[in-house]
């Protein structure tokens, strides 16, 4: 059997006897840990995965792709300084039709690798294609799942026009497309866009590319420039109609998840922080009192020949006790959440393992930093007592002394009754620790504020992009630019109400240093199904001449209206036009710059051209509609706003709802944390007072009342400075999301204050509430009897 | 001669504390009255159960059996809610350790009072009574003992109670200090005509005394009247 020291045996019994205050605190700990832990390791899994996932399949870091390069010309891009490996590729959109779906979907036809090449499948099941046998395909593991598709399943496509039989002989997944984003989609889709690796001499038949290739990977020699690389390869490709080269950091499936990424790490950066500081506030206020109340115990135990430093081992021990039981809850929460988080990712994301690391670090870190959170909130309150000499710290301390608030005038004319005024000077006795109270209770506001704001700004994001500016109920995108004449095909297709024409072309804009690669669109002038909005959110017509940017371009390009911009066409002739910026515009997804439809046909010299066309459409008339553009030659792909609008909404619903249930639980258990230990705090303080009170014949609820109305002052003067910090958090986490995939507004309505403060109010009555079986029991007998 | 008006009357009062298997009977059947504006002195040894019988007939706790009569309310079939409205409109109480409100000045704890009294006094003037209105804004700690509890008679006096009850209130006191504490209480019942129950350790106090009340063992073991009483100044201690 064990023997405990006589300190030992203490610590566990005040451990026991502390029991709830000990478990709040632990709890913010916990929340720390956690937090920690899962920001930590999730962002180290997801990085670890991906880098694996990347090397193990030979992802590439450049990519381009062009109208037609003979193959030869793959020895010429292998041979550029800093290339370790290029593969040539045919990569085409084809029309999907499906049986169980009315609307026409795409799959995106890709060259199958070979088995040395770059960007590798991750075979899930069955087999690549044969290369002797045509009309076989490996689809993409997300659309076999929509569709119920299974090694032998045949799907058919609309292939250059003609409809083809595709027997599907394998299920993979691809490190290009861990993310993968249908054409004019905001979120994967898998069930309208799947992917297709078909033999190479499959796709050259199907599209007139023997011997050629339309799309170029290449591997980079370690520590070689991408951007030299891609200025060399540009060249080589400029005559094939290359449309410029890009970085893996802007490659789609990789720019998104390192967009998660950095949420994550902003996390991980942000909460446990928060949590840490009130934890160690609460030790702090706890075993201040605790000390205090047993300052004569102390000069005993020195008295009887314990040193300062064994006294001082005591408390940190009992602090590091509290710190171990957090440390313990928050590592299996963290684990927990995590497990939680890799499944959001394995849905989400495809991904053919993912490593969660089970790296101890995170796991040492965090238990590192909570330990050392709790001891430097005890290091204060165990100076004070520790060293005293036993004679003093065995007599009673010297009475608080307490004053008059400015000097009593505003009890004076406010006349406050005594009880309120018991109340603000108790309160204001201890002014750092009231600071604290308020701090922390306000640092669960504004966690839910710094959370809270995402919905009413996701729908105030929608409204702008899918009620004002595209207005439009499908766009019907060509393979190829077209000439005029196909609108009025559209029109006569059945149940389109309205359409208009829209031409969209690949270009690189550049000002001064910086330049990007953007879609132009060209929109029809007089339209109303495309619409331009001014940053103050006025509708605007296309210019007759000149470009309008999107504010988030100007932005990188450091252009103003006014300013002259280069535009390099990076299709047809390739021509260079400069162009002046006569306006900005409002958006909030990708980068965009706008003009009109005549002034994009004259600077681009093709003649009247499209290569989309808006409709407003009959819903009586859809699956007709549908089947006709199954049945248009040339059609690309077919953009339905309803569907991407419901697509992104449940997205987003399901990714808030789940961090908006963790962001309660966690300002909960702030607000529990803070709120219960400084009314058990100050219950402790005053309960000799508040017990006399009970014999002079005040209520239980009265007496109660008084305790209850220094809990209100705290929790009151917390929410203004949460909603303060709050609107902090929010503003600094639209800075940090925004990227140039999207830009989040910043909306916060009266709910987004109103929610986190009647949560954090709830948890105060909650807490509140456990304390008031403890007024209530008040001894009035043993006060009469006891000095204090 | 009119007859005096009985403030308490106790019938065969009990008190029983259980604690686990052990039981001790702090009152074995106490008979007891009390007529207004009487000062009696309760003397006893520790244990002897003068704290408990001033507890109950104070409303602080519940008898095991028997009857207490405050006027013509039973307390003995009162509710906790019952119990604190007698206390708040009836009973002035004085503490031993005072237990003032320490961030409340003399004269706001006297208000502190008064805010909850039906037919409170004026504060200033039960600071006057115990002759502590020039120290009224001043805070406990800035003020002593004997002041103090001075205080803490004004308080109690300043809701005009019935019956003012007092335990060991000279109990932290040394003998001068004590004599001016007692002076208060004597002029406040004289003042006031609340029924005063005192009790002590301190048997030189017992001449101040209408009637004397001896405890032991739990029961009343004698009572006594004085014909003549001192004034404070006549006693010591």
């Amino acid at each position: 059997m064990i023997r405990l020291a006589p300190l030992q045996m203490k610590l566990l019994r005040d451990l026991r006897r502390l029991w709830a205050q000990v478990l709040a605190i632990a709890l913010v700990m916990a929340a720390g840990v956690a937090t920690l832990v899962l920001g930590v390791g999730a962002t180290d899994s997801l990085e670890r995965t991906r880098q694996t996932y990347y090397e193990e399949n030979r992802f590439a870091e450049v990519f381009a792709s062009l109208t037609r390069a003979p193959r030869s010309l793959l020895d010429k891009i292998e041979a550029v300084d800093g290339v370790l490996d290029a593969d040539a590729r045919i990569v085409r959109l084809a029309m999907l039709d499906m049986p169980d779906m009315a609307e026409p979907g795409n799959l995106l036809l890709v060259s199958a690798p070979e088995p040395q090449g770059l960007n590798r499948l991750h075979l899930r099941q069955g087999r690549l294609p044969d290369p002797g046998r045509v009309g076989e395909a490996v689809v993409s593991q997300g659309f076999a799942a929509a569709h119920r598709l299974f090694p032998g399943s045949r799907l058919r496509v609309l292939v250059n026009g003609r409809k083809r039989e595709v027997t599907v002989t394998g299920i993979a997944i691809s490190p290009e497309y861990i993310y993968a984003l249908g054409p004019g989609d905001m979120m994967p889709d898998p069930r309208r866009f799947g992917i297709a690796w078909m033999t190479d001499e499959d796709l050259a038949d199907a599209f007139d590319l023997r011997g050629a290739f339309n799309d170029v990977l290449v591997k980079l020699v370690p520590g070689a420039s991408p951007a030299q690389v891609i200025a060399r390869i540009d060249a080589l490709l400029a005559p094939y109609g290359g449309r410029g080269a890009t970085a893996r950091k802007d490659q789609m499936s990789h720019a998104f998840l390192d967009a998660e990424l950095r949420q994550l790490r902003g996390m991980s950066r942000v909460l446990p922080p928060i949590f840490l500081a009130v934890a160690a506030f609460l030790v702090n206020m706890t075993l201040s009192r605790l000390i205090t109340l047993e300052r004569e115990q102390i000069g005993l135990l020195k008295a009887l020949g314990y040193g300062p430093w064994a006294i001082a081992r005591h408390y940190v021990g009992f602090v590091a006790a509290i710190a171990v039981i957090g440390i313990l809850i928050g590592w299996v929460a963290g684990a927990w959440m995590g497990a939680g988080l890799a499944r959001v990712y394995a849905r989400f994301f495809d991904f053919p393992y993912l490593i969660f690391t089970r790296s101890p670090q995170p796991y040492a870190v965090a238990a590192l930093v909570t330990l050392g959170a709790a001891v430097a909130g005890a290091v204060t309150a165990v100076r004070a007592v520790a060293w005293l000499p036993p004679a003093v710290a065995m007599s009673p301390p010297a009475p608080v002394r307490h004053r008059k608030i400015l000097g009593g005038a505003p009890e004076r004319y406010l006349r406050l009754p005594q009880t309120v005024v018991m109340t603000a000077r108790h309160l204001l006795r201890w002014p750092l620790r009231a600071a604290g109270g308020v701090l922390g209770v306000a640092f669960a506001v504004a966690v839910l504020v710094g959370s809270l704001w995402s919905f009413g700004s996701i729908e105030r994001m929608i409204d702008l992009t899918f009620v004002r500016t595209e207005r439009q109920d499908a766009t019907l995108t060509f393979a190829e630019a077209r000439p005029r004449a196909a609108l009025h095909a559209v029109r006569q297709m059945p149940g389109v109400l309205r359409a208009e024409p829209e031409r969209v072309v690949a270009v690189r804009f550049s000002h001064g240093s910086a330049d990007r690669r953007v879609a132009l669109a060209g929109v029809a002038e007089g339209g109303d199904l495309s619409r331009l909005l001014t940053p103050r959110e006025r509708p605007m017509a296309p210019p007759d001449s000149g470009v309008v940017l999107s504010e988030t371009l100007a932005d990188l390009l450091g252009a103003r209206a006014g300013d002259d911009v280069i535009i390099e066409v990076l299709e047809g002739d390739r021509r260079v036009i400069k162009a002046r910026v006569v306006g900005l515009s409002l958006g909030y997804l990708g980068l965009g710059a706008t003009t009109s439809l005549s002034a994009l046909n004259r600077m681009l010299g093709e003649g009247a051209v499209i290569s989309a066309v808006r409709v407003k459409l009959d819903p009586a008339a859809e699956s007709a509609f549908f089947a006709a553009v199954k049945e248009t030659p040339g059609a690309g792909f077919l953009t339905l706003k309803h569907l991407t609008l419901r697509r992104f909404r449940d997205t987003m619903a399901e990714n808030i709802l789940i961090s908006t249930v963790v962001y309660l639980g966690l300002a909960a258990v702030i607000a529990v944390g803070v709120v219960y230990n400084f009314a058990r705090i100050s219950l402790s303080e005053q309960g000799r007072e508040l017990a006399s009170l009970r014999v002079l014949g005040f209520t239980r609820g009265e007496v109660a009342g008084i305790l209850y109305g220094e809990i209100a002052a705290v929790v009151l003067l917390a929410q203004p400075l949460g909603w303060l910090i709050g609107t902090g958090f929010a503003v600094a986490v639209v800075q940090a999301f925004s990227s140039e995939l999207y830009r989040v507004p910043l909306v916060i309505g009266p709910e987004v204050y109103a929610t986190p403060s009647l949560v954090v109010i709830g948890a105060a009555l909650l807490s509140a509430w456990l304390v008031r079986g403890r007024i209530d029991r008040l001894d009035m007998v043993e006060v009469l009897k006891t000095r204090e | 001669m009119d007859q005096p008006v009985p403030i308490f009357r106790v019938h065969g009062l009990t008190k029983t504390y259980r604690s686990g298997t052990v039981e001790v009977q702090a009152l074995r059947g106490v008979d007891f009255e009390a007529t207004a504006g009487e000062f009696i002195v309760i003397l006893g040894p520790s244990g002897s159960g003068k704290s408990t019988f001033l507890n109950i007939i104070g409303g602080l706790d519940q008898a095991t059996s028997g009857e207490v009569w405050f006027l013509d309310q039973e307390l003995t079939g009162l509710s906790d809610a019952g119990l604190t409205r007698y206390r708040r409109d009836h009973v002035g109480f004085v503490f031993q350790f005072y237990n003032l409100v320490p961030s409340l000045t003399a004269r706001e704890n006297v208000r502190l009072v008064t805010e909850i009294a039906r037919r409170p006094m004026n504060p200033l003037e039960a600071l006057a009574m115990v002759g502590l209105e020039d120290r009224m804004h001043h805070f406990p700690a800035q003020l002593s003992g004997g002041e103090q509890q001075r205080v803490a008679i004004a308080r109690a006096i300043v809701k005009n109670p019935e019956v003012l009850l007092c335990d060991e209130p000279t109990g932290a006191l040394d003998s001068a200090t004590g004599v001016r504490v007692l002076e208060a209480l004597m002029q406040v019942n004289g003042a006031t005509g609340a029924t005063t129950l005192v009790i002590t350790h301190n048997a030189a106090i017992k001449d101040l005394a209408h009637r004397v009340v001896r405890f032991a063992n739990g029961t009343i073991s004698g009572i006594e009247e004085n014909p003549v009483r001192k004034s404070p100044a006549e006693v010591s201690w």
